[in-house]
């Protein structure tokens, strides 16, 4: 009886400091994240004086001089609109060779399938500088330099191990069964996995070729070395980082946050369902 | 017209071998149920005879029709899984019609099948839910609905009822029964659960380590075991064995009593629990353990040092300790090669 009363405070007391630990470290992370992204929007939405200014303004004056400063600067379109080519291609190319092998590897079995494995996550081993140059040379035989696809192909092959490895996981969340069931009813192998598994797939799949989008768009190194005319937003505004005044980083910096953030945002909800579509 | 015949199918999976050579003959119509416990190649002789498992050699025939080279979709079979496999991106009217739509029939004709196959399993309240929304047994009813709207010559059934409760699997048992006689399909139903097996097969094919020790109806699985595994297997409790010694002249001396057996060589003699029934001459039992089960009282004891179970009249009172003699019924008395684990006849 006594040993209760005694502890019965003291648990309490560790109970709330676990809470208040709980607490603090989520509001840290959520920090973490949010502020430089709120700093990044502050300075995009605010006058250029205001930009180069001291102290800085914590709400935005929403001054949209910046951004249209930013948007007439000579090329920043043009790259723009580099960037969403060649990240939409690379999510095409990665999903369209990367589902495939994860579908393979989740549903045969096949001589040198470990391998395989290992040699997917193998392309990640090799550092982009290292390739870049090689690739660079390459490029310009083969005439892929500078160009739209080459750029693509090089992203592709970034984002194909994560393409594979996440297409694989959620394949083999997804019963044989229902792929046997939709066999003896009439389907053969290609339209039971039109319509059955690529159906049950499919948020896992946008969720990844989200991220394949994202990794391409976010790409700096090889964008800037294997492209001159056709540059992406990023190398743009690598190359022009020294010479470009700070509203034009700011407001460059948020044009290239804005996208990735909106399109996981509306995919927010697939990415979640990747691990929450269990084995119904 | 659907006879089903298995000729010398094998399958092995790399050194290890799940079906030796099985010859098997199912007459049209028929409900053959495959009886063994996991790992005794049922499930797999199933999957070679719907298609989703190559055998290693042999041939299946269908209806006159050589199939074991063809895709499952053309066999002309359905499937019901153990565990249902209800599409869940698709409502249950979708999952019933799934088959019917890829056989493109009209429209007209998908809803006539789906509407009379789903009153039949008793869920025509359910086709615009999806699986997610549906309880174990309304998915098994949704699987059995699917395999039936497509009018297949046979339905194959994996353990279709083992993931479901008691109480729900003796209530579909009998459903299942009706609507599978009524379909005139030819039915393959795999199960370990011998309950099960003796209420719903026309023939039970009794398997063992990718052997079929047995196919034969019911009461004859039951009564007459082909193989000690059988006597051993089925029923509940499972059969009594003793060792027997030869007496010369078909005679043979079990714990201490003399029986007519075979004419020679050497033999088991062996008794089912139920035919057993105290009296002044007997078999000598030391009772162990009594469990009183309502209708009956369930025994077990030993004699001459095996252990032996007895199901008696509850009327009698035994406790543990006691010894009893227990005459078996002559005729119900079966015996069984020591050597070759056959019934000798």
């Amino acid at each position: 009886m006594s040993d209760l009363t005694i502890n019965a405070p003291r648990e309490k007391d560790v109970a709330r400091a676990g809470k208040f630990v709980f607490w603090a470290g989520i509001a840290l992370l959520v920090l973490w994240v949010l502020v430089p992204i709120w700093f990044l929007f502050v300075n995009a939405l605010s006058s250029p004086a205001e930009v180069t200014s001291f102290p800085k303004r914590f709400w935005p004056s929403f001054d949209l001089a910046s951004l249209q400063f930013f948007w007439n600067f000579q090329g920043v379109t043009a790259a723009l609109w580099n960037s969403v080519k060649v990240a939409a291609l690379t999510m095409i190319l990665s999903i369209g060779m990367g589902a495939p092998a994860g579908y393979a590897l989740s549903r045969f079995d096949f001589p040198g399938k470990e391998f395989f494995r290992v040699l997917v996550i193998m392309t990640r081993a090799f550092p982009l500088p290292l390739l870049a140059l090689p690739l660079a040379v390459m490029f310009i035989r083969t005439g892929l330099d500078d160009t739209i696809l080459g750029l693509a192909l090089v992203h592709t092959m970034l984002a194909l191990p994560f393409a594979v490895l996440i297409t694989f996981s959620l394949f083999s969340g997804i019963p044989v069964e229902l792929e046997e069931a939709a066999w003896t009813l009439g389907c053969n192998r290609l339209q039971a996995v039109i319509k059955v598994v690529l159906p049950l797939a499919l948020p896992g799949i946008m969720a990844s070729a989200v991220f394949a989008f994202v990794i391409s768009w976010n790409e700096v190194f090889a964008a800037a070395v294997l492209t001159i005319e056709n540059r992406t937003l990023t190398a743009f505004l690598l190359q022009s980082l020294n010479v470009s005044p700070l509203p034009l980083k700011f407001a460059g910096g948020a044009a290239l946050v804005m996208p990735a953030l909106i399109f996981i945002f509306a995919v927010r909800k697939y990415l979640f369902a990747m691990w929450g579509i269990a084995n119904r | 017209m659907a006879e089903i015949v298995i000729k010398n199918v094998a399958k092995r999976f790399g050194a290890f071998t799940a079906l030796h050579s099985v010859d098997l003959t199912i007459a049209d119509q028929e409900f053959m149920v495959l009886l063994g416990a996991s790992g005794c190649g049922k499930t797999t002789l199933l999957r070679i005879i719907a298609g989703l498992e190559t055998p290693s050699q042999g041939e299946v025939w269908i209806g006159g029709r050589r199939v074991d080279h063809l895709p499952p979709r053309e066999r002309g079979i359905a499937m019901v899984f153990q565990n249902y496999a209800v599409f869940p991106h698709l409502t249950v009217f979708e999952n019933i019609a799934f088959g019917l739509r890829m056989a493109k029939l009209p429209q007209a004709e998908v809803e006539r099948r789906v509407k009379r196959t789903a009153e039949l399993m008793h869920i025509e309240q359910l086709l615009k839910r999806y699986s997610g929304e549906l309880s174990g047994g309304q998915r098994q009813r949704v699987a059995v609905a699917r395999a039936l709207a497509m009018e297949p010559d046979v339905i194959l059934m994996d353990e279709p009822l083992s993931n479901l409760d008691a109480l729900l699997r003796l209530e579909m048992r009998a459903e299942l029964k009706g609507v599978l006689a009524e379909s005139k399909t030819t039915t393959i139903y795999v199960t370990h659960d011998q309950v099960e097996a003796m209420s719903l097969a026309d023939r039970i094919s009794v398997m063992n380590g990718g052997y079929i020790v047995q196919a034969d109806r019911p009461t004859e699985v039951y009564r007459n075991p082909a193989a000690r595994f059988v006597g051993s297997f089925i029923g509940n409790p499972p059969m009594n064995f003793l060792p027997a010694q030869a007496q010369g002249a078909g005679r043979w001396q079990v714990a201490g009593l003399d029986f007519d057996g075979p004419a020679a060589g050497a033999a088991e003699f062996a008794i089912r629990p139920e035919d057993l029934h105290p009296a002044e001459a007997g078999l000598r039992a030391e009772v162990r353990v009594v469990e009183p089960l309502g209708p009956h009282v369930l025994v077990t004891a030993q004699v001459a040092g095996q252990p032996f179970r007895a199901v008696l009249e509850s009327d009698h009172q035994i406790s543990p300790g006691e010894i009893l003699t227990l005459a078996p019924i002559p005729d119900r008395i079966r015996w069984f090669d020591p050597e070759t684990q056959k019934a000798i006849a």
